[in-house]
């Protein structure tokens, strides 16, 4: 089976790429990517990409794909049928499920059920902590081995400094990152919104953005101090860009995620009190926001990734207090960051570098680029298609996102996963 | 009348509106001194309230209001514990609604549950306090009885003390009295004001002691204490909260000899307000109860007469 993607838009980051050429592509593989592609087996499928925008697929850190254990809120499946619709063939799931993925059983379940879906790659994230309760490291060697690819106490943070200390020093034998949810425990207290304005108008009790901040120069300074290789999930405040700035400067290695929803939203949006705009970090200031931006285009922030968190409806009504933390943003994320881009706010080199090869060279993933005897993992984007939000044709089993209703220009209207159609808009994948 | 179906803050209430509830509440407050204290106003409309965290005296307060108004009045206590076992919010207001009532008074301790509950029901909805959001009618009857005491709230000096951060009653004061003309100061220990509440409310000022600004105050607000309500050492004991933020006879010494005196109730005598300050003239608190009535017939009114 042959596929020639005729004369669309190639935004390739990783290969410096960004033109009109003809990609073809045999069995799982792409074959040549050239201007003109004129000499193709007879049986070729043509499709043409003209006016359109193909672009490697998409990578996504930072996914909750809540199986085992929530299969209510989402399962493997759901979560990666959602992740293709919004554009990701590559998609690493946090260690949150139940049981935890804190041992190689589990990691196998995930990694051999998502194998049988089989439409997009999925590596799973092994806990830090046996139970992700911060107190014994997990069996990280045994789980690297079952194919994890990065650790995470997930939105737990790793808040003992010890324990941190000693997951960098250990997984930097094994050449992976240590991902921390960064969130003083205390700080935090019983929090739910941004301190300042959310929460002096609703009342809802605050979370200080201090609360990220000390614990971003802590795992900046641990990071220095192991050799170990950090990465910072869902930065949200200035000061913590700000410490950002003062690390890569100092040379510390780090790689660090914003998510769409702190990049489009601030805390207004909680001001209505719907619990779908609850989300840990928590929407911040539009100084914040600015901050996060200005970070994401001077390379402060290397890479855009979802937190898609996937709730049920009773988890996410009625009362904000008790609701869960979390948006459903896989199928939302490309077209928000694309209204960025089409507001000037941010260059679409940029954010292609940022949902393609920068998360993929994060956790050492052989993905995010087009290039010839790779895997042909590519998606065609239309940029002038207009659709309107709505939660209640999700592929995903999680319809909470604040952004129902909202219109957006451009859309993933078809992913390739080794060469096969996995998803294709207005279709069924 | 006011044009809206619930009154759910007084954030989104408009200067005008509010003005219309303090002149509708001075008719009611006639009403309350008749020997007959009853009209026939809200004859045939029901009013429900829904009590999930447990009130006595402002539950009783609109039920009182509703019944001077002739409306007929049930009320429900749910325990927010019961809604772990089943029961939604929205199961227990759509059970209410079905049996037809105009209006829901609701008080619950999370915050933005009657946003919720308004969104979903036709009824009005009042709101009656949530959590540490706002409590809109406390706000307007303090603001009736500093009206009708100082004949103007345009000017005036009013000070709220105490826990800002876990107030609804201050919250509510926030957007009120400034947009009434009043100068608002929130005093206490820099643990309970909100940081950076200026660039929220660019009107309002804030002070650490009550010394700093008690001789040109013509209002002081006290705020209860509420121990449940904080989670981290935000004070070290009570008693040091009365000598540095607590009112005595000495501080009251050097204000204005018609400063008056408030507090929502129910007082904590010795930590807020020392025990001599009870009997003094400048102590309006029980006024503050019998307008509670008043304000609430005026806003019932104003919501149900017309529907």
């Amino acid at each position: 089976m042959y596929r020639l993607l005729k004369s669309g838009r190639v935004i390739d980051p990783a290969n410096s790429r960004d033109g009109i050429f003809d990609i073809l592509i045999g069995d799982e593989k792409v074959l040549e990517i050239a201007p003109e592609i004129k000499e193709y087996p007879e049986d070729t499928d043509i499709i043409d990409c003209s006016g359109k925008w193909v672009l490697p697929g998409f990578v996504d850190l930072h996914v909750h794909l809540r199986e085992p254990g929530y299969e209510y809120k989402e399962d493997i499946e759901s979560g990666m049928k959602a992740a293709v619709s919004g554009g990701f063939t590559t998609i690493c799931c946090k260690a949150n499920t139940l049981p935890v993925n804190d041992n190689p059983v589990v990691t196998e379940y995930i990694i051999s059920r998502a194998k049988s879906v089989g439409i997009c790659d999925v590596y799973p994230i092994g806990a830090v902590s046996k139970n992700l309760e911060g107190k014994e490291l997990a069996e990280i060697g045994e789980m690297i081995r079952a194919g994890v690819v990065a650790i995470s106490d997930d939105g737990n943070c790793v808040y003992n400094s010890e324990l941190m200390k000693n997951a960098l020093l250990y997984s930097s034998q094994f050449g992976i990152p240590v991902s921390d949810h960064c969130e003083d425990n205390f700080l935090k207290g019983s929090g739910v919104v941004n301190e300042g304005r959310a929460s002096i108008i609703t009342g809802l009790k605050g979370i200080p953005s201090v609360a990220e901040e000390v614990m971003v120069y802590r795992d900046l300074v641990l990071a220095n101090y192991t050799g170990g290789r950090i990465h910072f999930d869902h930065i949200s405040t200035k000061g913590s860009v700000e410490i950002l700035r003062w690390a890569r400067e100092k040379g510390i290695y780090y790689t660090a995620e914003v998510t769409p929803h702190h990049l489009l939203l601030t805390e207004d949006a909680v001001c209505t009190f719907d619990p779908d705009t609850k989300v840990n970090p928590p929407l911040r200031s539009e100084e914040d926001r600015e901050a996060l931006l200005e970070a994401l285009r001077d390379g402060v922030i290397q890479i855009i990734a979802t937190d898609h968190a996937p709730h049920d409806i009773l988890s996410k009504s009625e009362d904000y207090v008790n609701a869960s933390f979390g948006i459903s943003g896989l199928e939302t994320a490309f077209s928000l960051v694309l209204k960025l881009v089409w507001e000037g706010k941010v260059p679409l080199e940029v954010v292609v570098r940022a949902l393609t090869i920068n998360p993929a060279k994060a956790y050492n993933l052989d993905a995010g680029h087009i290039s010839p005897y790779s895997f042909a993992n590519v998606i065609i984007v239309d940029p002038d298609l207009e659709w309107v939000v709505d939660p209640s044709k999700f592929y995903s089993k999680g319809k909470n996102t604040p952004f129902k209703g909202w219109k957006l220009k451009g859309k993933v209207v078809k992913t390739i996963y080794r060469g096969r159609i996995v998803y294709e808009f207005g279709g069924d994948t | 009348m006011l044009k809206r179906k619930d009154l759910i803050s007084t954030k989104d209430l408009t200067r005008e509106e509010a003005e219309l509830i303090l002149e509708t509440t001075f008719g009611m407050k006639e009403i309350l001194q008749r020997e007959v204290k009853k009209v026939p106003s809200l004859k045939g409309k029901t009013v429900a309230t829904l009590f999930f965290e447990p009130s006595t005296r402002t539950r009783t307060s609109f039920e009182l209001a509703a019944k001077r108004l002739s409306a007929d009045v049930v009320s429900f206590t749910a325990q927010a514990s019961s809604m772990t076992k089943g029961e939604t919010v929205r199961d227990t207001v759509k059970n209410i609604e079905a049996m037809i009532v105009d209006a829901f008074v609701i008080r619950h301790r999370s915050e933005g549950i009657p946003n919720f509950i308004a969104g979903i029901t036709d009824a009005s909805v009042i709101n009656a306090g949530d959590g540490k959001h706002e409590h809109p009618t406390q706000a307007l009857l303090d603001t009736f009885t500093i009206l009708e005491r100082k004949k103007k709230l345009e000017g005036l000096n009013i000070a709220i003390v105490g826990d800002i951060t876990h107030s609804r009653v201050a919250r509510s004061h926030m957007f009120l009295l400034p947009k009434l003309g009043a100068n608002l100061i929130f005093v206490g220990p820099k643990t309970m004001i909100p940081k950076d509440i200026e660039k929220v409310e660019p009107r309002i000022k804030v002070a650490g002691r009550i010394e700093e600004v008690i001789e040109d105050l013509d209002v002081i607000i006290f705020l209860r204490i509420q121990l449940e309500r904080i989670e981290s050492p935000l004070i070290s004991s009570l008693k040091e909260y009365h000598n540095h933020f607590g009112l005595n006879l000495t501080k009251l010494k050097r204000a204005k000899k018609d400063i008056i005196i408030m507090h929502p109730g129910p007082v904590n005598w010795g930590v807020e307000l020392a025990p001599e300050i009870m009997n003094l003239e400048n102590n309006v608190i029980l006024e503050q109860v019998t307008n509670g009535v008043a304000v609430r017939m005026a806003i019932l009114f104003l919501l149900l007469s017309s529907r």
